[in-house]
Parts: C-alpha cells; structure tokens; sequence
C-alpha cells in the first residue's frame, strides 16, 4: 500500500511546493559578488559610445568624423550608413496577429534621417568609454531639422506631418471589438457615467541600465554576447538574423540581472550595433547605456488617453461599458514585439472582473517622434484597470452604492467557469468574490470606513479605493508572437540529469532577473523527483547550456518553465524507478524516491540510493540488463494549448491621505489578495506583488517622462523623473488565494507584474475617494500634487 | 604627473596601496575598473540612487561623486571589505532569509548605507528606518522587505545586548 496513497507529489509532507527557500544568487549579491554585464572584462575588450541625434526629427546631411578618428585609442567609427551595410536588411516591427498594422523600416543607427532625440547615429569604438566619448564629441553632424509629431492629440490630423510618408499617415494599428448591443444597454439604463483620462510616459528605470559585452571569434566564426536581457533565445535569433551569423552559433549568456521589467525583452540598435563592431574588429565590444541613454532609448510605455462610459441600472448592476483609446508609440514600432501591446491589453482586460455583456472598444495607436514604446511589466493594465475601476466606482457614487458592494454586486461568481468575458475572452479557474471577501476582511473594510468618516469630520480627508482585476499571463501559442512571425517562443522547456554523483542538473529556458526563477525550478525539480533540495543545480541564462526556451516575460517563467520542469523531472524519476527495478528485480511501481533515495513504496524502506543509481547508470551500466540503455535525463516542453494566456485576478485596496492644500498624497497603506494558482514560495510571490505594487504606485503618482512641443524630453536624470523611494512607500499587506490553473498539472499562474496592474486604479480611486465631499475628480496620471490642486479648482 | 594623472596612496579594505590614477575618474570607476572591486555598483552617476555607496573614513559617500584623487589618503571600505569583517553579517542573513533583494544591483549600496544605521545601536521605527534609505533606490523590493530584515536585525541586535 502507498503511505501516503491520497497525496501526490506536490502535496507530500517533504515537497518543498509552498515553502520559502532563500536564492542561491541573494546570498552572492549581499557580499558584493553579483556577477552583471559590466562586471565582465575580456583580453582586448574595447568600449562603445554613441552619437545620438539631439533633435527628434532631422535629416542627416553630412557626417565628419575626421578629427574623431585620429584620436589615440579609438579603433572604430562607424557611421548608420555603414551599419546598414552589415545588416541583412530591416526590421519591420508589425505582427501579421496585429491585422492591418503598419510600420516603417527601421535600420539599428539611423541612416538618412533621425526619428526621435537619442537615436544612434555614429559609434565610436575606443580603449576605454572614456576615451570614447571624447572621440564622440570631435563627430561634426549637419543635421537639417524636420517638422516634429509630438502630441498624439493631433498626429492623424492633416496638418501634421507625416513621420514616414511611405506609410500614409501616423497610425500604427487600429482595433475595435464590439460584443452584445451596447447602445442599447445604454439607452435601457438608469445611470450613464463617462469621462475621459489621460496616462503619463513612463519607462522601466532598472537600476542596472542596458548592457552588452559581444565578443566575436574571427577565427570559427562564433560570436558570445553576455547581456543584460530576459530572453536569451529571442537575442539569439534577432541578432544573428540581423547580422546575417548563423543562429546556431551564436551564444547569448544572461548573467546576473539588475533589474529588467520587461524593458530587457526588448532589442536596441545600439546594442545590435556593438555587436557589429565586436564582427568587425574580431574584438570584445563592451556597451553599458549611461542613465541619459536610457531614458533616451529604453523602450517608453503607458502614454495613452482613454475616454471611457459606463451604463449602470439603479441597483448597480453593470450593464454596459465603453472605451475608446488613443494610444501614443514612439517613431518606430519596436522590432519584434511591436509597439501595440498597450493598446491591444487595454481592450482585452477594461471591465475585465465583470459580469456585463456588453462591451465596445476601439483603439487607435499613432506613431510620434518620441522614443519607442512597448512592452513594460504589466502591459495595458494599469490603463485598462484605471479606467474600468474608476467607473465603477464613479457609477456606484452615483447609485449611491458602497464601492466594496457595487464590485461584489457585479464580479463574475467563482463556480461560473469556464466562461467568456464581454472582451471575448475564455475566463476560467478565477476566484473574483473570494479575493473579493478576503480583502475586506484583510482591510477590515467597515471599520476603516468609519474611521474615514471620524477623520472627515475633524477636516482631514482620507480615502479608501478598491480595485478588482484580472491579469493575462503566460501567453500560448494562439496568441501573437510566434503566431504573428517573430521569434519568440511561447513554449518553454526543461532538461533535467542525473550525475554520476547523484545530483540532478536542471537546464531551464525560463530565466532569473532575481524574481527567484532558478529557486523556484529547483522547489519543483527536487518535488517531482523527491530529492533534497540541496541536490538540485538550475542553470539558466546560457543559450548553449540550456533547451530552446521564451525566457521570462508576461509573466510565464513557473506558469509555463514550471511546468516543463516538472514534466521533466517526472520523466527523470519514473526512468530512476525503472532502473532501480531492474537492478532489485522488483517492480517499478512498487518503488518510490523519497529524501534522494529509492524506497519500497509501501513502507519506505531504503532499496539504493540515488547517487548509486548515478554510479551504474554512467559508470556500470554491465550491471544492468541489456535491453537497459539509461539515458538518465528527460527534456520536456511546455506549451498552453488553445488559451491565449493563463488569466489571473485579484482585489486591491489602497488607504490614502490627501492634504488638499498642498496637494500632497500620503500612502497609510495598501492591501493585495490575488490568485496566481499554486503558490510555489509564498515569500518570493509576496515580494513579486510588493514590488510590483510599489512600480505601479510610481507609475500612478510620481513618473513621467515630460517631452516638450519639439519632442524634447524634459526630464532626462533621476533626480528629474520621479521614483518611488523607501520613504513615501507603505507597507503592503499581501495575501493569496490559490485556484490551481486547470491547463496545467502544476497549475501554477503568473504572479510578477499583478501587483502593477491595478495599484494605480486603487490609489486612484482612493484619491478620488478623499476628494468626494469637494465634487472633484482626478483623471490624469501621474497625480501630482499639481493634478490634486487643479481637481480642487486651487490652481 | 601630468596634468591628466595623479598618484594617490590609499587604503581600501584595509589593503593600502599606491597607484596613478585619472584625475577624471570617479571613485567607484577606480574601484570598479582598476580595482576589480565590482561591487559597488553605478545606477545614475549623478548622486541620486545611491548604488554606488561605499564608506570612505567612515562615513558613508556616494562614489560616483567623488573623484579617485580626492580619495588619496583616505580608508575607503566596500561591500566586498565590509563582508570580510562580519560588521554587518546578520544583516545580510536577514536580507537573505528575508528575501529584501531581487536583482540586488541596489543591494550592496543599500547594504552600505544600513550598516551606518545599524552602527547606532539604538531602536529604530519601521518610519525611521525607511527614512535612512531613503537616497537608496530600488526598482524590484518596493523596500517593505527590506524594512523587515533592518528590524529583525536591530531587534537581535539589541535583545542580544
Ligand atoms: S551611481 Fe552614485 S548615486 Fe547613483
Ligand atoms: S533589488 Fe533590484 S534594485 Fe533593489
């Protein structure tokens, strides 16, 4: 008999699914010995700057670098144009999922004309960055300045110029979905509410900038690019196809991350670019983007301004909700992944939480001289959720309905699934009024109420907001990447191995930027398997060690890696138990491994061990049967099947004070219930929401990038694009609630960026919350004190 | 000398050592580059993240904005020296079991900047400690672990006294 016959294997009383382990790479970061990008030095290496264009719209007419060339130390300098000659051709940056959607040739350095301010034109190649730069500086560029589009306002108007005449005019890529009969629902209900917001630029801001060290070998061809980047694979095949080397002799290594938030799964031309010069020196060529470059060249996100409506009956009940969005890119769409995703996740998620059957949205994105946008942790969300929360709640004031019972009124009932949203998309394994139950009794909703009201009376104005979300995870194949012709895989795969020495090796394409990705592939290796943690080494972030993978984006390193992990090892352990079998002439499935030893399954008695299966799988193999060949691994690949992403959700609640003649916000605290499946490490989940609530909280109330009306940014230092700091952040209270994802056996979902999504709608509607008894509404994001005081009518 | 390079005799991690070093060149590139020092790490290079914190005499400075020659004859102590004398040992634990890093790339500033917090020896609120760091920026933790694991470490500190 199984001891245990109603527990599997992530259930056992030694799984290590559900503890909190510490990281391997925490314990090296502590003492100073990270290993990141810039702290690799090669024999040789040499150091690129760039040259970037100062004007966001200028043809380029000549170019003299004679002076920079004669400079001592600079070994190379080249120019767009001759970049061009070493690439293979363009990149275009559309998806054919995206129909209709359009962009314009884009070459990694400008050639004839540059298309925002910080666009690579010439880099310099010389001993040091130093040295470099002032090379830089000697480069003499005549540059005849052209009609800029900055404002995304008027971008498709007649009179503005037109980016890329090829394509017609500045748009992107229009959408629209249209389910059920909205007009109707309007005209039938009892409370009409819209209102129009606006969304501020952001970028990433990862404290470790954008880096590259490429290290080309002349001699057999082989290029190894070390980089700071989330998806070493996608690395791989941009650049070798752009620059025309074979893919399979490329190595991407992904060492330590300092950070990456989506803005490392991403290519730049100045990277690509490095990359060149590393081809023709046969050099290593190192590039690390200094804070300007990045503000000036990391991909930007979130511009975007959303008119939205929303039809309520007396009772509350949500009949109907629009949107319409004018989404602003940059100059390009961003190759491969395009600079539509904002827009494209705004409409699927709007009203996402929701039971209404009506839904129509339409999205328009305009190219402007401005940095290119794209992908940035949370996608759309902290739009989409902004907008539909803020709607909700403005609906609810106006039926005179609690903004907690407005949402328990309408969310979709958790024994509803599978089912699907207004937006048209399959929802299931969801948990909308159990998270929504657990936040007020976390926030202890009622009380906080009446110590609001207590507050209201002695003048300070305090405010509660909620906020209900979904959140896409994990994208599958059906949806754009692959699909749409990049690169990009969608699947994610595990090799898992047995040494000799009884230690089993994880090779995983899923990769860490600290989230604790290795940490959590070896919680569910040393599971599956049942062995001790201690035996198992995840290795990622090496494209010549590790199986074909996406790496880490959306969300999918455990939802998707997870679960290739843990297919992988079960393959590994069932191969053990067979060889075991053999060498005791008993039945595999009377056997089972249990502390890194095989055991009888019906009272776990000690048979052999598993560094003793290592041994005679790799050194004596005469011990075993003929027809026995132990390969002693397993490689898995994962993919979802038919769903466009695993789907989460959760409830926020956010507890501000507003100082209504300062304008100032005070965060008093923040509270998160949401359900990413299984929880494999409850602290590293925790910490993923923290710290993706704080992100968001930055987003909704200090950053911004400011350009001016000839596209200039404004603000371009840390000390003038605001940051969360320690001080003015709350604590945050985070709790899970656990609805295993049916479309796996992990049943793992993504957990990394729903702190973000909707932290912003639940400080914004605290906000709005404190400003009720003055009539005032904040619809703008960021929500300076400035905002606050124009709400009020102040200033 | 030339007008370009200046030699300057320091102490770093309780090493001294002379060397000619670029008169432009700031601290943190001097420790980074010629040192192989990578830990102090450069986030802004303009005084505001605080990635590059290391102790020079004692105090804590910003690296980036202070110049290798202005460094002669000084102590300087990074993380990597900082490690080696214990000083801050349960910290880092804590900062470890406590998960208070993600990519760490702030960490050892952040880490700098707390030991000089944690020199005090006196009880610190969650609001206080928060303050101490507040020139410290991180992008992944959204510094509420990071809070915990300075409480935890003052509480041992001052229980075990
Ligand atoms: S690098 Fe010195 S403060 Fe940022
Ligand atoms: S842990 Fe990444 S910046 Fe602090």
């Amino acid at each position: 008999m199984d001891k245990n016959p109603s527990l599997n294997l992530l259930d056992r009383p030694n799984s290590y699914i559900g503890r909190s382990l510490s990281r391997e790479g925490a314990k090296r970061a502590v003492a100073g010995r990270g290993r990141y990008t810039d702290d690799i030095s090669l024999p040789r290496m040499l150091h690129a700057a760039f040259v970037r264009s100062p004007y966001a719209h200028a043809k380029i007419l000549a170019v003299n670098v004679d002076e920079a060339r004669q400079q001592p130390e600079v070994a190379l300098i080249m120019t767009g144009k001759e970049l061009r000659e070493m690439c293979t051709g363009p990149w275009i940056g559309t998806l054919t999922s995206f129909e209709g959607m359009k962009s314009a040739p884009q070459y990694p350095m400008a050639v004839e004309r540059a298309c925002w301010q910080g666009e690579p034109v010439v880099m310099i190649v010389a001993s040091t960055r130093a040295v470099a730069e002032d090379a830089a500086e000697l480069v003499v560029i005549d540059y005849e300045e052209l009609p800029v589009t900055a404002d995304k306002e008027t971008a498709l108007d007649a009179e503005s110029s037109v980016i890329h005449p090829e394509l017609g005019d500045n748009l992107a890529f229009r959408k629209t979905i249209d389910c059920g009969d909205v007009e109707k629902a309007v005209a039938e209900a009892d409370v009409v509410i819209e209102e129009t917001f606006e969304f501020g630029r952001h970028t990433a801001v990862s404290l470790e900038t954008r880096a590259l060290l490429a290290d080309y070998e002349p001699t057999d061809g082989h290029l190894t690019i070390y980089t700071s980047s989330q998806v070493p694979h996608m690395i791989q095949a941009v650049f070798a196809r752009t620059l025309g080397v074979a893919e399979h002799k490329v190595r991407i290594i992904a060492p330590d991350i300092g950070g990456s938030f989506g803005l490392k799964i991403h290519t730049y031309g100045d990277e690509v670019a490095t990359t060149a010069a590393s081809i023709k020196l046969g050099r290593p060529v190192k590039f690390i983007a200094d804070r300007l470059e990045s503000f000036l060249t990391d991909i930007h996100a979130r511009e975007n301004r959303v008119w939205g409506r929303i039809a309520v009956s007396k009772e509350g009940e949500i009949k109907s909700l629009e949107i319409d969005v004018l989404s602003a890119a940059g100059a390009y769409s961003q190759f491969p992944r395009t600079s539509v995703f904002e827009a494209n996740q705004i409409l699927n998620i709007t009203g996402g939480p929701y039971k209404h059957k009506h839904y129509r949205a339409k999205a328009e994105v305009v190219y402007l001289n401005k940095v290119p946008t794209s992908q940035y942790r949370a996608v759309g969300h902290p739009i989409g959720n902004s907008v539909g929360e803020a709607l909700v709640d403005r609906a609810a004031e106006a039926c005179g309905i609690d903004a907690l019972e407005i949402r328990r009124l309408n969310v979709m009932e958790d024994d509803q699934y599978p089912r699907i949203s207004a937006a048209g998309i399959n929802m299931q394994d969801m948990s909308h009024q159990q998270c929504l139950e657990q936040l007020a009794k976390n926030m202890n909703y009622n009380a906080l109420r009446l110590e609001q009201d207590k507050f209201r009376k002695e003048g300070i104005q305090r405010g509660i907001g909620i906020a209900a979300f979904i959140k896409g995870t994990a994208p599958g194949p059906a949806g754009y990447y692959g699909t749409g012709g990049a690169p990009i895989a969608s699947q994610d795969a595990c090799t898992i191995k047995l040494e000799p020495s009884g230690g089993v090796i994880c090779l995983v394409g899923v990769t860490d930027q600290g989230q604790g990705v290795d940490t959590v592939m070896g919680q569910i290796a040393a599971s599956a398997m049942g062995i001790p943690i201690e035996s198992v080494r995840v290795i990622e972030g090496d494209t010549d060690a590790v199986p074909y993978g996406g790496g880490t984006y959306a969300s999918r390193a455990t939802a998707i890696g997870g679960e290739a992990t843990y297919q992988a090892a079960l393959l590994l352990r069932s191969e053990i138990l067979s060889i075991a079998g053999a060498l005791l002439q008993a039945e595999a499935n009377t056997l089972d491994i249990v502390n890194g030893n095989v055991v009888n399954k019906a009272d776990e008695t000690f048979r052999i061990s598993l560094s003793e299966i290592g041994r005679i799988g790799h050194f004596q193999v005469a011990e075993l049967p003929n027809h026995i060949q132990p390969t002693l691994s397993a490689t898995y690949r994962f993919r979802l099947q038919d769903a466009l992403y695993i789907f989460t959700n959760g409830i926020q609640g956010a507890y501000v004070e507003v100082d209504t003649d300062t304008g100032f916000i005070k965060l008093l605290n923040h509270w998160v219930v949401e359900d990413c499946g299984r929880v494999i490490s409850p602290q590293l989940a925790d910490e993923q929401v923290r710290g993706g609530c704080v992100q968001g909280i930055g987003g909704a109330l200090y950053e911004e990038c400011v350009y001016n009306e000839t596209a200039q940014l404004q603000n371009g230092t840390l000390a003038d694009y605001l940051t969360p700091m320690a001080g003015e952040m709350p604590d945050i209270n985070v709790y899970h609630i656990e609805t295993p994802t049916s479309l796996s056996e992990l049943g793992a979902k993504g957990v990394g960026e729903s702190g973000t999504g909707a932290a912003p709608a639940a400080l914004m509607n605290a906000v709005n919350d404190a400003l009720r008894p003055f009539n005032s509404y904040v619809t703008d994001q960021p929500m300076t004190p400035e905002t606050i005081l124009q709400a009020l009518g102040k200033v | 000398m030339s007008e370009e390079n200046c030699e300057i005799t320091l102490t770093v991690n309780g090493e001294i050592l002379t060397k000619i070093v670029k008169v432009r060149q700031h601290l943190v590139d001097f420790l980074r580059l010629e040192l192989g020092l990578t830990g102090s790490h450069l986030g802004c290079e303009h005084g505001i993240c605080g990635a590059c914190s290391v102790r020079v005499d004692g105090s804590v400075v910003r690296g980036c904005l202070m110049l290798a020659v202005q460094a002669d004859g000084t102590d300087v102590m990074t993380i990597e020296g900082l490690t080696e004398t214990g000083e801050i040992s349960d910290l880092q634990k804590h900062f470890v079991d406590r998960n208070a890093l993600q990519c760490g790339f702030c960490t050892p500033g952040m880490l700098m900047t707390l030991a000089e917090l944690l020199r005090k020896s006196k009880p610190s609120s969650r609001a206080e400690i928060r303050e101490h760091i507040s020139g410290n920026y991180c992008r992944c933790t959204g510094y509420h672990a990071i809070v915990d694991a300075v409480e935890t470490t003052i509480n041992d500190r001052l229980g075990d006294n």
